[in-house]
């Protein structure tokens, strides 16, 4: 292959001859080791234009969604061009005709589409609801068809939470920079030849399957092709500059959130990439820094403006609305290059010119070989505005090599050569009370699960709660398989991700993620049963309410191995059990210790735990320490957490860490090293993630009594950030109430 | 060889530079009015530690204290338990993990305070006030071997960072201030000049001890004082 718009690109190695992105990025990028003084500030027309989109928030946070089309069901092409302001936007593109206008994606499931309607007064199309009542069958309704009993008694005591069963399952990354690089036309190509590779004579199930999935790719590529139009563009030839990059892989992307509401829209890891263009350009005179960075502000502008509509019940679960525009930033090549640059920063630099926002969620990948000009940086920028997230490139390059994005929040892929099956999660917590129980819910006291002998004794025994705990977890794995496999097969049927596939190469590795809420909860129960003595208080029917712990016991979140090491092995046991089970597509088990926000919601529908936790009070958000169990300090809390091991939980350990500004030093240099330092240690330490907050209690008590003054207030919680303003009061709470450390 | 600790904190940023460790030992030789930790005067009091044992505690944190911080000994006064920090800085040096002390050099210069200062990369001296009979109210003794302390680190090429607590109208009065600034220049291997805000956040610690407070009635020092003995004192901090 040779492309006009290649020119002045180093074209050996293969990516001229097949689809290899990363082969194109490590031949021509410029890795970057200075520091940021050469960044911009916004131009006009981009301070005109996100003046617009701040009126249109404003708009919105009033009425709860600012529109809605309740008659189109969204496709890659279902909708005319959209604008803000045509002479203001230099990258164009929105997911219906109007700004912040949400679209139904009934493919999902109807029920949830009327009931999102319905909550901000609005009622889907009588002639489409009859449609996908009578005539399309969905993936809600399909994976309620094959649920069993056991499967749905799990799901509404909350055993298992959040199941991607009523809305899309997302985690997919499409490696959108294929767009820019290739052009369309190049990819349907690729697309026919695997067509051809299946063209075989036995004629299974499997390579049936695989030809119409293909087949559906290559229209939702067409259809990508044609969404471009509307807008003037002819994307199937490769993008011949910066602009024509950015804006070809932000139309890619555009189509996938048009395609589907999944639970989490990535885009994967693209500045890097974006930036051999930019550079070109630089280099050539055609382009200036200042028009640089107003590209980069004008992409992730939109990119903040993603919106799906979804019910309360959703946004309660995951504290607002949110997309996981997930970009992943940094980390080392495999050749000891690191990938650092200067679009690096400046995709940091829209939370400087832009102010801090939530998304896109951005995603720092470190490496202790990162240049350290880029490290203080990123820690400068974290300390201003809260807004960043790390993750251990050391630890993930390992395996997945240095051309993996993060979905979601966690979640590490291989971009365009893997994807997940998302699951949610496990509640352990309850789990255990359930083993204690023999499989009665410790609120409703129905039995739930098959009936299993309850502990009867007056103190629990430590051997005997383990030998139970052991045997629920058993159970636990099994049903929750069951379910994930119902989902994920109804969900490749009924709502294919046909463009974000379409992107991918065509054997992937599929990963069955599993999850588990709970975690520190748990430990500190066995802990306690093990350490202190363990009373038990049951009702007249017999069962175990609440629990009084004599003495004390070592907690998980300091640096304590009696606990720590009790927590690693729930860990372990679980995924063992996970991986007795057969999954969907021959699918590799994975394990997350992830929450988001929604410990809270977990928490409510839990009982009182045997570590003195009171009913209905939240988990600790992912790997976190239950909120005040945590004495020693959030290097002690770090080291616990660094114990979980990642060999078992590949999809993920998240920690969400929050600190005062003067306990990270007395001035601003003196932080950002202490950070940077603090980030360096958990790391070797070898942490996975890590959400950094740097504020004062006093300013969130603030934001909570004067929203009005704080519209831009961000805030990492597990995994993500979150508009502070926007969480419900409840939420609030539960985030001040969280450690903030005073102390190391 | 056991010492006596009064407690850990996994990592402080201000007790030096970078991240530090920060062990703080039990018992004291000075009586200071403002001390924010009296629970750590007893030398009785506190729990008895193995010299192993507190490395291994350290050891967890070695990824975050080097190589820009360390571990920072406070108390209480350290060096008044110089043969258990000796061993304990020997297997530090091993590890390459940087050492400093938090004293008011308040001891006689004995062989072991000596051998220990050798071990020592940094210490954060703590200079009650330079005026002696201010010195003896405020702290119970007289100054005289916190200053010979200092001069043998500044004659034996010691690092230091010297810290002075502010107390408005106790230790900020113009005439000290400049003679602690005059003292201050004639030293070697003075890195950093701190004045420390006093503040009464210990007071619960008297009360919890069931003692009266010393300095009740006196205010805290705000940022304005601190500039004020900062001009006066006439240092680049």
């Amino acid at each position: 292959m040779d492309f006009k718009q290649w020119t002045g690109f180093d074209k050996s190695g293969e990516w001229t001859k097949e689809i290899d992105v990363r082969g194109f990025i490590q031949k021509n990028y410029t890795p970057y080791e200075g520091d940021d003084s050469f960044l911009e500030g916004t131009t006009e027309k981009t301070k005109k234009l996100w003046d617009k989109v701040l009126k249109l928030y404003e708009k919105e946070r009033k009425k709860g969604v600012l529109d809605v089309d309740t008659k189109t069901p969204s496709a890659v092409n279902a909708y005319d061009a959209g604008y803000i302001d045509k002479n203001l936007e230099q990258i164009v593109g929105l997911q219906t005709d109007a700004p912040l206008k949400r679209a139904i994606m009934p493919n999902g499931g109807i029920r949830i589409v009327e009931k999102s309607c319905e909550a901000y007064g609005y009622e889907v199309d009588k002639e489409t609801d009859y449609i996908y009542h009578n005539l399309r069958k969905t993936h809600n309704d399909g994976v309620f068809s094959v649920y069993t009993p056991d499967i749905r008694a799990a799901r509404s005591a909350h055993l298992l939470t959040g199941l991607p069963d009523g809305y899309g399952r997302g985690r997919i990354i499409g490696d959108y920079r294929r767009v820019a690089l290739y052009g369309v036309d190049v990819l349907i190509e690729e697309k026919k030849t695997e067509l051809e590779i299946l063209n075989v004579d036995e004629f299974t199930e499997k390579v049936i399957r695989e030809r119409e999935e293909i087949y559906d790719q290559i229209q939702a590529l067409q259809d990508l092709k044609k969404m471009a139009l509307r807008y003037g563009y002819d994307i199937s030839v490769p993008a011949q500059n910066a602009k024509e990059a950015i804006q070809w892989l932000y139309f890619a992307y555009l189509a996938a959130t048009k395609d589907q509401n999944g639970a989490a829209m990535s885009i994967g890891r693209t500045s890097t990439f974006l930036d051999i263009y930019i550079q070109r350009d630089l280099e050539n005179g055609t382009l200036t820094e200042r028009e640089a960075q107003e590209l980069m502000d004008h992409f992730v502008m939109k990119l903040r403006m993603i919106r799906f509509l979804r019910t309360p019940e959703y946004n309660e679960l995951f504290s607002g609305d949110p997309v996981w525009v997930t970009e992943s930033i940094g980390g080392m090549g495999i050749d000891g290059r690191t990938l650092v640059t200067k679009n690096s920063y400046r995709v940091l630099h829209t939370l400087v010119n832009l102010g801090p926002a939530p998304e896109p969620n951005l995603t720092v990948l470190w490496s202790k070989n990162l240049p350290e000009n880029f490290k203080k940086y990123t820690a400068k920028i974290s300390i201003k505005t809260s807004s960043i997230q790390y993750e251990n490139d050391d630890l993930m390059r390992e395996t997945l090599g240095d051309d993996y994005g993060i979905a979601c929040c966690v979640s590490a892929m291989k971009i365009g050569k893997q994807m997940q099956f998302f699951g949610a999660r496990a509640n352990l917590a309850k789990t255990l009370l359930y083993a204690i129980n023999g499989g009665r819910d410790e609120k409703s006291g129905k039995q739930i699960t098959p009936r299993y002998e309850p502990i009867t004794s007056e103190y629990l025994d430590y051997d005997e709660v383990i030998e139970k705990f052991d045997q629920m977890m058993e159970y636990v794995a099994k049903i929750y398989i069951k379910a994930l496999n119902a989902i994920h097969y109804m969900h490749d049927k009924y709502s294919y991700e046909a463009l974000e596939m379409a992107l991918h190469d065509k054997d992937i590795l599929r990963t069955m993620a599993c999850g588990i809420a709970g975690l520190s909860v748990v430990a500190d129960s066995l802990s306690a049963i093990k350490y202190a003595k363990v009373k038990v208080i049951r009702d007249e029917s017999g069962l175990a309410v609440d629990y009084s712990v004599e003495g004390d016991f070592p907690k998980f979140g300091n640096d304590d191995d009696r606990v720590d090491e009790i927590a690693v092995n729930i860990v372990k046991q679980f995924m063992r059990k996970l991986q007795k089970h057969i999954t969907y597509r021959e699918s590799k088990h994975t394990l997350s210790i992830l929450t988001i926000t929604s410990n809270v919601v977990y928490g409510k529908a839990t009982g009182n735990t045997p570590d003195g936790r009171r009913s209905g009070e939240p988990f600790g958000p992912g790997a976190n320490p239950l909120h005040g169990r945590d004495t020693n300090g959030a290097v002690a809390v770090m080291n616990s957490i660094a114990k979980l091991p990642y060999e078992y939980s590949e999809d993920g350990i998240s920690y969400t860490f929050s600190i005062t500004p003067s306990t990270l030093g007395d001035n601003g240099d003196t932080q950002v090293k202490n950070l940077v330092n603090l980030l360096d240690g958990y790391f070797k330490q070898t942490g996975h993630h890590i959400n950094v907050n740097v504020f004062d209690r006093a300013l969130l008590e603030d934001a909570m009594e004067h929203p009005e003054k704080y519209p831009q207030l961000t805030i990492r919680v597990s995994g993500y950030a979150v508009n502070f303003v926007k969480l419900t009061r409840e939420q609030q709470l539960d985030v001040i109430n969280r450690t903030i450390h005073e102390k190391f | 060889m056991k010492g006596r600790i009064h407690s850990f904190e996994s990592l402080g940023a201000v007790d030096g530079p970078g991240l530090r460790y920060v062990i703080f030992m039990q018992g004291c030789n000075l009586k200071c009015k403002y001390c924010q930790n009296r629970d750590t005067w007893d030398i009785h009091g506190g729990e008895e530690y193995d010299v192993e044992e507190v490395f291994e505690k350290i050891l967890r944190y070695k990824n975050y204290i080097t190589p820009n911080g360390g571990v920072t000994i406070s108390g209480g006064e350290p060096l008044l338990q110089s043969k258990f920090l000796i061993e304990l800085f020997k297997k530090l040096k091993k590890e390459n993990i940087s050492t400093c002390i938090d004293t008011s050099g308040n001891v006689a210069l004995t062989d072991e305070i000596k051998e220990l200062i050798d071990l020592t990369d940094l210490f954060l001296l703590d200079i009650k006030c330079i005026n002696d009979d201010i010195c003896k109210d405020l702290v119970g003794v007289s100054n005289k071997r916190e200053l010979e302390f200092a001069r043998y680190l500044s004659d034996n090429g010691k690092k230091m960072w010297i810290r002075q607590v502010l107390v408005p109208t106790i230790t900020d009065v113009e005439a000290d201030l400049k003679k602690l600034s005059e003292f201050i220049h004639t030293l070697n291997g003075v890195e950093k000049v701190e004045i420390l805000k006093y503040h009464d956040l210990g007071k619960f610690k008297w009360e919890n001890l069931k003692l009266k407070y010393p300095l009740l009635g006196y205010r805290t020092a705000s940022e304005e004082d601190v500039k004020r003995a900062k001009r006066i004192m006439d240092f680049d901090m």
